[in-house]
């Protein structure tokens, strides 16, 4: 070899060594074991290819789990969307004073990232039998709310509890998106006649429907992969996908090992897919905001 | 004032209902323990409680681990990248964004499955290893704020020509990240760290399925057993959640002044 030729090998050498231990890291802990899991959902206990462990999915328990959980998350996601984005329009357009628009926006940010065990029992101290508010709409209004069918540990208090950090993250993604609507598009639509009506149905909501769907998509996936909160709400009474899949892990309740991988696999696809989705509309949202 | 306003205040009273009524009655909840009047009863017995102490110890110290852990990697890299391999950059973000991506339990049943006692890196076999393991998944989870942090840290400065007189003064690459490039950028990385201390110190699922005595499996364990140390819990962890935000917003204000 050439000294020259030598000189450049141990130049590119040198260019690679700096971003090495970034790309070990990330392979070692990030990327191989998501492979690892994703080869077992397609491997049986011999080591031979399957697709048995999949249409394991479709048996009773672990499907009524999938349904819980797709329903949890598509219901947070569309309560979390229009909620978010009314608080959103409110703080941004709706001419409130803008200290508020700055505290919502800081709170969004903080809030956004309460889902856990403390916003678990944040909801017990107020919703549960004994909360606060249980206890006040019994003794101020005579309302006893666990007689109108409400429970916090089933469907409706775990949507009460997601949309505590669901709505703030939709109010971060979509501040923006609005702010991007400009005004002389609402004057144009004025002079050319439009109503008010109009003017949302025909110019804003075609200008803000990607990031809407977007938004949707993100809310749907931070919902799908969320434990913490539901298992110290419920206390993994509530069957839901990503439960039974960290009961599986902590003690193969399944008896299947390779069904453990096959849940696993699925949440990939579902919240890998609704991510990309997102980030696909993002995309295609920021066309509107330059 | 028109339907619009009255609208938006309309809406913004029942946002502010719904986000202020579980932080006041949480409180509320947590100062019940004593029958019939308000005290600090419940404060008073989880930070009397040996296991809070431990827990929440050993959860700071492997926050701070996470956080060395996360700039050792991501520093240099993208450092690196903005420096000499532009290149590479999108598949970097890529990376990075990742971990928002694959549920943190996928990560960990990677783990568990690929550390095992009967693999080539026996990670999970000992106490120290699974504390390792531990901080490498927080450090993977910390990965998409660590990296935008310090990304967004080295847009702010001229990295090129700080580089260059540095090393016309004779220092070599490690010179030039750890005396020169860091300190620039320190507000960044600190902004970084507290976003990942405020993920950190209360997770759940890693902790729980790697079987390590953090604060988050701690506070299910008394969220189970006791009825108002929960509350008083919370209020604690939101306390430090708050707290880390806002230094976060605090050093962003700063920058806003220093940047040229």
């Amino acid at each position: 070899m050439s000294s020259l030729a030598l000189h450049r090998l141990e130049r590119s050498i040198s260019l690679w060594l700096g971003v090495v231990p970034f790309f070990v890291f990330a392979f070692v802990f990030l990327i191989l074991p998501t492979l690892h899991v994703v080869i077992g959902a397609f491997t049986r206990p011999d080591g031979g290819p399957t697709l048995a462990n999949l249409s394991g999915l479709l048996s009773g328990p672990i499907l009524s789990a999938l349904w819980a959980s797709l329903r949890i998350s598509l219901w947070t996601a569309f309560l979390g969307t229009v909620a978010g984005l009314l608080v959103a329009g409110a703080v941004t357009r709706g001419g409130l004073p803008p200290a508020l628009r700055d505290a919502v926006m800081t709170f969004s940010g903080v809030a956004s990232n309460f889902a856990g065990v403390p916003l678990a029992f944040a909801f017990i101290a107020t919703l549960g039998r004994l909360g606060l508010v249980t206890v006040l709409a019994r003794d101020w209004l005579g309302i006893n709310i666990y007689a109108t069918g409400f429970n916090l540990t089933s469907f409706s208090g775990l949507t009460m509890a997601y949309l505590y950090f669901q709505i703030p993250l939709m109010v971060l993604i979509i501040a923006p998106a609005l702010d991007g609507l400009r005004g002389e598009w609402r004057e144009a639509a004025e002079s050319l006649g439009a109503s008010g009506a109009q003017y949302w149905r025909m110019v804003a909501l075609p200008v803000l429907w990607p990031s809407l769907l977007g938004a949707f998509a993100l809310l749907f996936a931070n919902a799908f992969g969320a434990v913490a909160t539901a298992m110290a709400l419920t206390g993994s009474s509530l069957s839901i996908l990503p439960i039974i899949l960290f009961a599986q892990i902590r003690g193969d309740v399944l008896q299947d090992p390779h069904l453990g991988y096959a849940i696993a696999f699925a949440m990939i696809v579902l919240t890998g897919g609704a991510n990309l989705i997102y980030i696909w509309l993002r995309v295609r949202a920021e066309r509107w905001q330059k | 004032m028109n339907l619009k306003r009255i609208g938006s205040w309309a809406i913004f009273s029942f946002a502010v209902l719904y986000f202020l009524l579980p932080l006041v009655g949480t409180i509320e909840f947590s100062l019940r323990a004593r029958r019939g009047v308000y005290s600090f009863d419940a404060y008073r017995s989880v930070l009397e409680d040996s296991q809070f102490q431990q827990t929440l110890a050993y959860s700071v110290i492997l926050s701070i681990a996470t956080v060395i852990l996360g700039v050792l990697i991501v520093a240099p890299t993208a450092f690196w990248v903005r420096l000499k391999m532009p290149r590479l950059r999108p598949v970097v973000e890529f990376i990075t964004l990742l971990p928002l991506v694959i549920p943190p339990i996928i990560i960990v049943f990677g783990y568990i499955r690929l550390f095992n006692t009967s693999s080539i890196l026996p990670l999970t076999g000992s106490a120290r290893g699974t504390d390792f393991l531990l901080a490498a998944g927080y450090a993977t989870l910390a990965l998409p704020y660590m990296y935008r942090a310090i990304d967004t840290g080295l847009r702010a400065i001229d990295v090129r020509t700080l580089t260059e007189a540095a090393q016309s003064l004779g220092a070599g690459w490690v010179t030039v990240l750890a005396r020169v490039i860091l300190p620039n950028i320190a507000v960044a990385i600190l902004s970084g760290a507290f976003l990942t201390f405020a993920i950190v110190i209360g997770e759940y699922v890693i902790a729980a399925l790697l079987n390590r005595p953090a604060f988050g499996p701690y506070m299910v364990w008394m969220g189970s057993n006791r009825a108002y140390e929960p509350a008083a819990l919370a209020v604690i962890a939101f306390s430090m959640t708050w707290a880390s935000m806002g230094v976060i917003q605090f050093l962003a204000r700063r920058t806003r002044f220093t940047k040229v």
